[in-house]
């Protein structure tokens, strides 16, 4: 478990991303190498003790973006398999290889980020990309961000469930959509009232334990050799796969 | 509680890294520019106050209402954040947004945050912000443009974040831009619509709550506002001048209306939104959608005016 978990944040950031890039440039049609790279994930999982389905089961996140890619059997010209019962579009061969390619390319770019996540506390995600030069006010919004959102989101959803609560309909009626959507308005306006008003008694809080303006993320700890030697290992073996599919 | 309010957060794989690599560029660029402007117009609360309402944006997402057939309207929220904080300080916490939805919860891909950063968060903040004041340069009643033009400025930034999708999804020649656009454009035109809505109610809820807040944003004005104003105008006249060059590609949709027949062409956009959607005798189809939703616009900004006069005079009499 400490095998995966155990890395600099930096490493596992970079090799996520440079895995990422590499999953990007695979080629169209290219099954073979994309059941490479998904046994790849897999064995990463289970070096990290999460089990070889772990991302797999949490990769539906990018399902809705990827079901655009289904026009695509459509729309790429190639030649014709067969033809929409009604519509009469042609489905060409191309398409379908592209669409498919698409969708494999997408999904397991998605798992490799599950990887990092799952892996790897936010805080030190934040953390690591300050390290990387990233501007530090960002970073620092970003972690208040994370650190006061399950506070609001409970309360966005208490006040969904008080709406629902003081909602009782009267069968047969259904009120206009335009209302309804005020009153979602009227919450939004309400919630962002209390996260105002909470950043101020946040902002006074800060104060009186002696913040001055300045923001410290702490200090970096060194990458170890056994981080440098993960990132460098993870990037030749990146390359000389893409180097040995491309040739 | 991850439910996105629009379908415009691209996933890795959609994107080439060449593409990727300039909204990286042009996301930092814009983003260190919005951080040195924020520091001056906020000072020590910037990050506290950034921060917490970041998470108000990502929590106001969830807010949502049934509009028919299973749908539901949505907040994006970068049009309110522009209205309420100003639009440097709305592009910080609308990309502070993206890249916790990203970074944490895997809603969008972390090569393409880049752009998933200028779509969302910085061109809805811009646009929406550009929009709200120049509509509420236009009605003498402040009350009535403070709605009208949140109704206007919601609905702009949605469909102008699209199509911004569509160029860049085109650009990596993911899909055919004569596809890409109508189908974004036609899809974020009704989600806007839920957008424009919620944005309405709650400035409608501010101006009798906490109206000292609506002047706020507003205090943001002189050099700041102007020159957010030009970026905002800027970025949408280059995404309309982008679309007809990018789209008489040969590849696509062309070819195929080519040999399945013209009418083919017509039946191809399956989210037909506003009727007469693609202007029928325009030949060009981005073309066609320039001006539809220049037509739409015109169309929100009537119906912004209707509601905030309605808003209003009931608010009035009532």
């Amino acid at each position: 478990m400490q095998a995966v978990i155990g890395f600099d944040p930096r490493a596992k950031l970079l090799l996520t991303l440079a895995a990422i890039v590499g999953i990007s440039l695979l080629p169209d049609g290219g099954w073979l190498v994309f059941a490479g790279a998904l046994i790849g994930l897999m064995a990463v999982a289970m070096l990290a003790g999460l089990g070889p389905l772990h991302a797999l089961r949490r990769s539906y996140v990018a399902l809705p973006f990827a079901l655009a890619a289904l026009s695509l059997p459509f729309t790429v010209p190639g030649d014709p398999l067969t033809r929409l019962p009604v519509l009469g579009w042609p489905l060409t061969a191309q398409g379908v290889t592209r669409a498919a390619s698409l969708i494999a390319r997408s999904w397991l770019a998605v798992q490799a980020a599950i990887l990092l996540t799952s892996t790897t506390p936010p805080e030190s995600i934040f953390w690591s990309l300050r390290a990387l030069r990233a501007p530090a006010i960002l970073v620092a919004v970003v972690g208040f961000a994370y650190r006061y959102l399950s506070l609001l989101l409970g309360e966005a959803r208490r006040m969904l469930r008080a709406r629902s609560a003081r909602s009782a309909r009267r069968p047969g009626h259904r009120p206009s959509w335009v209302w309804q959507g005020q009153v979602a308005g009227a919450m939004a306006g309400s919630l962002f009232v209390r996260s105002l008003e909470r950043s101020e008694r946040v902002y006074l809080a800060m104060l009186a334990r002696g913040y001055d303006g300045r923001i410290h993320l702490g200090q970096a700890p060194h990458m170890r050799r056994r981080d440098w030697t993960l990132l460098v290992l993870g990037l030749l073996a990146l390359s000389v796969g893409l180097l040995v599919i491309g040739s | 509680m991850l439910a996105s309010p629009a379908v415009m957060h691209i996933p890795d794989g959609f994107l080439t890294p060449l593409v990727a690599a300039i909204g990286w560029v042009l996301a930092l660029a814009s983003l260190s520019l919005a951080v040195r402007r924020t520091q001056t117009s906020l000072g020590e609360r910037q990050v506290p106050m950034m921060g917490v309402l970041a998470a108000f944006i990502f929590a106001a997402q969830a807010f949502n209402f049934p509009v028919a057939a299973g749908t539901s309207g949505h907040l994006l929220g970068g049009a309110l954040a522009a209205i309420l904080m100003g639009p440097w300080a709305a592009g910080l916490m609308m990309s502070a947004v993206v890249i916790l939805q990203g970074l944490v919860f895997q809603d969008g891909g972390l090569l393409v945050m880049g752009w998933n950063m200028v779509n969302m968060g910085l061109i809805t903040a811009l646009v929406g912000f550009a929009v709200y004041g120049g509509v509420r340069k236009l009605i003498r009643d402040p009350s009535v443009g403070q709605l009208a033009g949140a109704f206007v400025a919601a609905w702009i930034s949605v469909e102008v974040a699209a199509m911004a999708t569509a160029v860049e999804l085109a650009a990596s020649g993911t899909f055919p831009l004569n596809l890409a656009l109508p189908a974004m454009a036609g899809v974020h035109a009704l989600i806007g619509l839920g957008e424009a809505i919620i944005t309405t109610g709650a400035v409608a809820f501010l101006q009798v709550v906490r109206p000292d807040l609506l002047q706020r944003g507003e205090g943001e004005s002189g050099g700041l506002a102007s020159s957010a104003t030009a970026i905002g105008l800027g970025l949408a006249l280059l995404i309309a001048c982008l679309s007809p060059l990018a789209s008489p590609s040969p590849d696509g949709l062309l070819t195929v209306a080519g040999a399945g027949g013209f009418a083919y062409l017509e039946r191809t956009a399956p989210f037909e939104v506003l009727p007469g959607y693609s202007v029928p005798s325009v030949m060009n189809p981005a073309l066609a959608t320039a001006l539809a939703v220049v037509v739409g616009t015109v169309i929100v900004f009537g119906l912004g005016l209707l509601i905030g006069r309605l808003a209003v005079s009931r608010r009035r009499t009532g």
